[in-house]
């Protein structure tokens, strides 16, 4: 690629030719994470603790010191994150291919299925529906589920019961297939996990990190403003804190769209 | 008698608020034995262990035979009132405020006379019930007060300066997800306080109990995170300013010691809980609470910790949460202090294993929710400082104070 398409992407960005769409939620005490039985360990919920605010601590200077867990927050998820792909190579935040962070996205709305069922799994009848539409989903993608989700208030969002939390996601057959047969980079969703809420009564239990994992493939969770991308040409950036080793890092997520 | 005080209103704000003054502090160390008592709520006097004799003030030796065996016993309460004068002007900054105030002399039915407070329906050649109560110094003084029951005793002013009474005040309980912190809501509220707010974290988990909290008249429910020093002092922002007496039931119970747990992510859970929990809670509200001393019916007046008597001798089977109650035990001494120039009060509740899911498998006796929520009250409305919450606790007490190495060794089981 010439180097002039470069700048010319570059001067599209700052003239609003391509679109900067945040997909990002603020990383907030506020923002519910996973949870889990509480006898496991359990994700550190973020804090942000001031060091100094222009004050007798610091006075020319604000700063804050922030603590959090790997899956907090809009975050992503490296293939070490679920045992099915512990041993793969280069599969930690650090160690991961940069060339991985940019990749376009599909995007599928399943938001009027989602409104009606809080435990609506995607099917792989539901992507070919969509590939109808839009085509074939390429490799080297992403697969964005959007549910709206997002829009909810807190509670409504975590939605938790009883028996645990209804919110959506993929069934295990169509995570497979979008794995296997289409070769998808990775897959994203505005609920709180890659996984539905139901998720560990499936076959196999939590079959987004199984297969996704599994393969080599990552998991974008908590995202929002996915009804502001097109089903297809969206340009997703999601690149992870370095962390050593690291499963998971909270990130901004960015979408360049052209207008 | 005594006429009922009336709910305060809302506050002048033309008026400057009144600057908590305190009465005199100097005390012997040897009258740190009332001291004692008085944080217990228990009536202690020196007794000659020779001779039998009950003596007042606290002395090094016995008046009567000069042995300097002078224990602090438990004491019988009851007494006559010889005597009584009223202060109508007099020169101590704290007292000349709150003028005219009654002290009269109390002949003792085991022997000494002492001078004390009076409640205003005290009369002269009647019997009293005796007790030693903090003053706003936090230093022990005689109360006397009528021995049977009359109309609307708790609202005696000079009874309610020596104590935290929930009446007419606006309380906040920090923690209403557990069910102490419920079932606490429930009693201060039924004890007459105005309002109870009540901190609820992550208000997007449902909790139990949450629909009786919600709909009950009173309580308000607050998103509070005691932990997370924003959503303190955001919570402080809306409402430190009045909050009376603030109810610290942060829960955070695990079992484990050191060895048989990986990492530090527990530990670190506890400590960020209890006591990092505490810390924020104190620097959020402390300041407004310590301004806010004298500020009319309503004023600040107490703060009260729930602690796990573990806190005095480490349990292992529990023995991290032991050692994170330890810690908040250290840091509520130091809160005491500070809080001390506003005359608030730092109440700890030590309870033993609290009927709940943490303490499942642990055998009875425990102690119940609605019981430590009873000692709560109680605890406010007699202004103690110490507080033993159910026979484990209590046990532990006296076992501490009997053999502390004891204890370690009986405990590590």
């Amino acid at each position: 690629m010439q180097s002039k398409n470069l700048l010319e992407l570059a001067s599209a960005i700052s003239s609003g030719a391509v679109r900067v769409v945040d997909l990002t939620f603020t990383l907030s005490p506020d923002f519910p994470v996973i949870v889990l039985p509480p006898e496991f360990g359990q994700a550190a919920p973020v804090r942000i603790q001031e060091i100094s605010r222009y004050d007798g601590r610091g006075p020319a200077w604000y700063w804050n010191n922030v603590t959090f867990g790997e899956h907090t927050g809009t975050h992503f998820d490296a293939p070490i994150h679920w045992f099915t792909g512990k041993d793969l190579a280069n599969n930690a935040v650090d160690t991961m291919p940069t060339r991985d962070m940019m990749a376009p996205a599909c995007v599928i709305d399943c938001s009027a299925q989602a409104a009606k069922d809080p435990d609506f799994l995607l099917s792989i009848a539901d992507v070919e529906a969509w590939e109808a539409k839009h085509g074939k989903i390429p490799a080297r993608h992403w697969v964005l589920l959007r549910t709206d989700w997002s829009k909810k208030g807190w509670r409504d969002y975590a939605n938790l019961r009883d028996d645990g939390a209804h919110t959506p996601g993929p069934n295990p057959a169509v995570m497979k297939w979008l794995v296997e047969e289409r070769g998808i980079i990775g897959f994203g969703t505005e609920t709180i996990g890659t996984d539905a809420g139901q998720a560990g009564h499936l076959d196999p239990p939590y079959p987004a990190h199984h297969f996704l994992h599994g393969g080599g493939r990552y998991g974008l969770q908590c995202l929002c403003n996915l009804d502001q991308l097109p089903p297809t040409g969206a340009v997703i950036v999601a690149a992870p804190l370095k962390i050593q080793n690291g499963s998971g890092s909270p990130l901004r997520v960015i979408a360049l769209v052209a207008s | 008698m005594i006429e009922p005080i009336k709910p305060p209103g809302r506050k002048n704000p033309l008026l400057r608020t009144r600057l908590p003054t305190a009465p005199p502090r100097p005390r012997s160390r040897k009258s740190h034995g009332f001291t004692r008592a008085a944080a217990e709520g228990r009536f202690m006097l020196q007794c000659c262990e020779a001779c039998g004799t009950f003596c007042y003030p606290a002395r090094e030796a016995c008046p009567s035979c000069l042995s300097s065996g002078l224990a602090f016993v438990d004491a019988p309460r009851r007494g006559t009132l010889l005597s009584e004068t009223t202060a109508r002007v007099p020169s101590d900054v704290y007292f000349r405020e709150r003028a005219p105030w009654r002290a009269g002399l109390i002949k003792m039915d085991c022997g000494p006379i002492i001078i004390a407070h009076l409640h205003a329906d005290c009369v002269e050649t009647a019997a009293v019930l005796m007790s030693f109560q903090l003053d706003k110094s936090g230093q022990a003084v005689a109360f006397a007060r009528p021995e049977g029951e009359t109309p609307n005793m708790a609202d005696d002013r000079q009874w309610r300066e020596l104590t935290a009474d929930p009446k007419f005040r606006r309380v906040l309980v920090t923690n209403g997800r557990s069910v102490v912190g419920q079932e606490a809501a429930m009693a201060l509220k039924a004890a007459g306080a105005k309002t109870v707010f009540v901190g609820i974290a992550e208000p997007w988990r449902p909790f139990p109990g949450e629909s009786a909290l919600r709909g009950h008249e009173g309580i308000e429910i607050v998103a509070l995170d005691a932990a997370d020093e924003k959503s303190v002092n955001d919570l402080a922002a809306d409402i430190g300013g009045k909050v009376d007496i603030l109810v610290n039931t942060t829960e955070y119970v695990r079992a484990g010691g050191l060895l048989d747990r990986r990492g530090t992510s527990v530990m670190r859970d506890e400590i960020d809980q209890a006591y990092l929990g505490f810390v924020n809670l104190a620097q959020g509200f402390g300041p407004a609470m310590r301004m806010r001393g004298a500020d009319g019916v309503n004023n600040a007046a107490a703060w009260v910790n729930v602690l796990s008597v573990y806190a005095l001798a480490n349990w292992p089977a529990f023995g991290a949460y032991s050692a994170s109650q330890a810690a908040c035990l250290s840091l509520s001494h130091c809160l005491r202090a500070e809080l001390r120039p506003g005359g608030v009060k730092v109440v700890n509740l030590f309870t033993g294993p609290v009927d709940n899911e943490w303490f499942q498998t642990v055998p009875p006796p425990k102690v119940a929710p609605r019981a430590v929520a009873s000692a709560i009250v109680s605890a406010l409305k007699n202004g103690l400082e110490d507080v033993y919450v159910g026979d484990v606790a209590e046990e532990i007490r006296q076992r501490l104070a009997a053999n502390p190495k004891a204890l370690e060794r009986e405990l590590d089981r």
